[in-house]
């Protein structure tokens, strides 16, 4: 037997997910779906946010939605209440959703190329949408830590807080608040009856994450919703931009 | 607790390498930033945990830990953070969100007989 010897390889452990996510925006991109994912801890409101938040972009747009739970499908019967198509996945024991959980859960679910494209359609035996979404949103199991380690193919990840879970909880979890997009500060209805320190949670988020977006909602009121929807208009709009550019990546 | 999926994930590859090169694996070398969402000593232990049931049941696991730097435009330099928590600048403490490194999670080398 010879002596060790030392071997530089240089990969990712997640290399396998990350080449998945990697296609799967890619595709995506090609068929005109720009996908939004939604991350928090459990009960922070990601299922009343999204469930406001699909109605409204059903609207003007066509809209779907993937929900990750661990057990039941309550939450993709609550979100159907929205009008809009929802899939669940339930992922078992496993803490967070994988881009293979995606790909999964989409192929056969809609046609994945873009409507408007010249080319011939490919059949994909049994879709249940005839025509696939504008919107893809992604709702992520509850939890502030696993799901930071996993790339979905997303183009936007919102991180939820709530009002009720303490304002320093960016500094408790500030992985997931570097991997996210923009953070959503969700119940805004109890903050007073909370007594949510504004301030210092902007505070915290900032100082784990500097220069973040901070949105501020109510699912219940409503309040904060049209700011949500000025936001959300923006991105598509940059994304379509990018999407349409020939030096897009 | 995702740290037993990425501890199967790393003995998929190392699995996958050992086929490649017809060569045993007596240790596999991470590096891993604080910033890469997993926890050092819960890898540590779910790698030693799942490793029993593959042919890498004695392969040793290194960890290097990756420091986050942080891009500072007032120094316009690589800079340590503060902390993890305040991700400013450690010389002029401005804030950035600029992360040069940090979120690390790689398989980096092995060391092998053959």
């Amino acid at each position: 037997m010879s002596t060790p010897r030392l071997v530089e390889v240089r990969q990712k452990i997640l290399k396998q997910n990350d080449v998945t996510a990697r296609a799967l925006r890619q595709r995506f991109h090609d068929a005109g779906i720009f996908v939004i994912s939604l991350v928090s801890s459990p009960g922070a409101g990601k299922t009343a946010f999204l469930e406001r938040v699909l109605t409204l972009a059903a609207k003007n747009y066509r809209v779907a939605a993937l929900v990750g739970d661990l057990a039941t499908d309550n939450d993709a019967a609550r979100l159907s209440r929205s009008g809009a198509p929802v899939k669940q996945i339930t992922t078992g024991t496993v803490c967070h959703l994988e881009a293979q959980m995606i790909h999964d859960a989409i192929e056969g679910w809609f046609p994945l190329e873009n409507p408007f494209s010249s080319q011939e359609s490919r059949a994909i035996p049994g879709p249940q949408l005839p025509v696939s979404p504008e919107i893809l949103f992604i709702e992520n199991v509850g939890n502030l830590v696993c799901p930071s380690s996993y790339d979905l193919g997303e183009d936007l990840r919102l991180v939820l807080l709530s009002v009720t879970e303490g304002e320093d909880k960016p500094l408790k979890y500030p992985t997931i608040f570097n991997t996210a997009d923009v953070a959503v500060i969700t119940k805004m209805d109890l903050a007073d009856a909370v007594g949510f320190d504004r301030a210092a949670a902007y505070h915290s988020i900032h100082s784990v994450r500097p220069g973040m977006t901070i949105l501020e909602v109510s699912a219940k009121s409503d309040a904060g919703l049209d700011s949500w929807q000025r936001f959300f208009t923006q991105r598509l709009d940059q994304w379509r931009m990018r999407c349409a550019s020939p030096i897009s990546t | 607790m995702h740290e037993l999926s990425i501890a199967m994930s790393l003995l998929d590859a190392l699995e996958e390498e050992a086929e490649r090169r017809k060569a045993r694996v007596i240790a596999a070398h991470v590096r891993l930033g604080p910033l890469s969402g997993v926890v050092k000593e819960a890898l540590v232990s779910a790698f030693e945990m799942a490793r029993q049931s593959t042919l890498l049941a004695n392969c040793q696991l290194v960890i290097e830990d990756v420091p986050i730097v942080v891009f500072c435009p007032v120094c316009n330099a690589e800079r340590p953070p503060v902390s993890i928590q305040e991700m400013c600048c450690s010389f002029c403490g401005t804030p950035t969100p600029r992360v040069i490194t940090g979120s690390e999670m790689e398989l980096k080398a092995l060391e092998i007989e053959s």
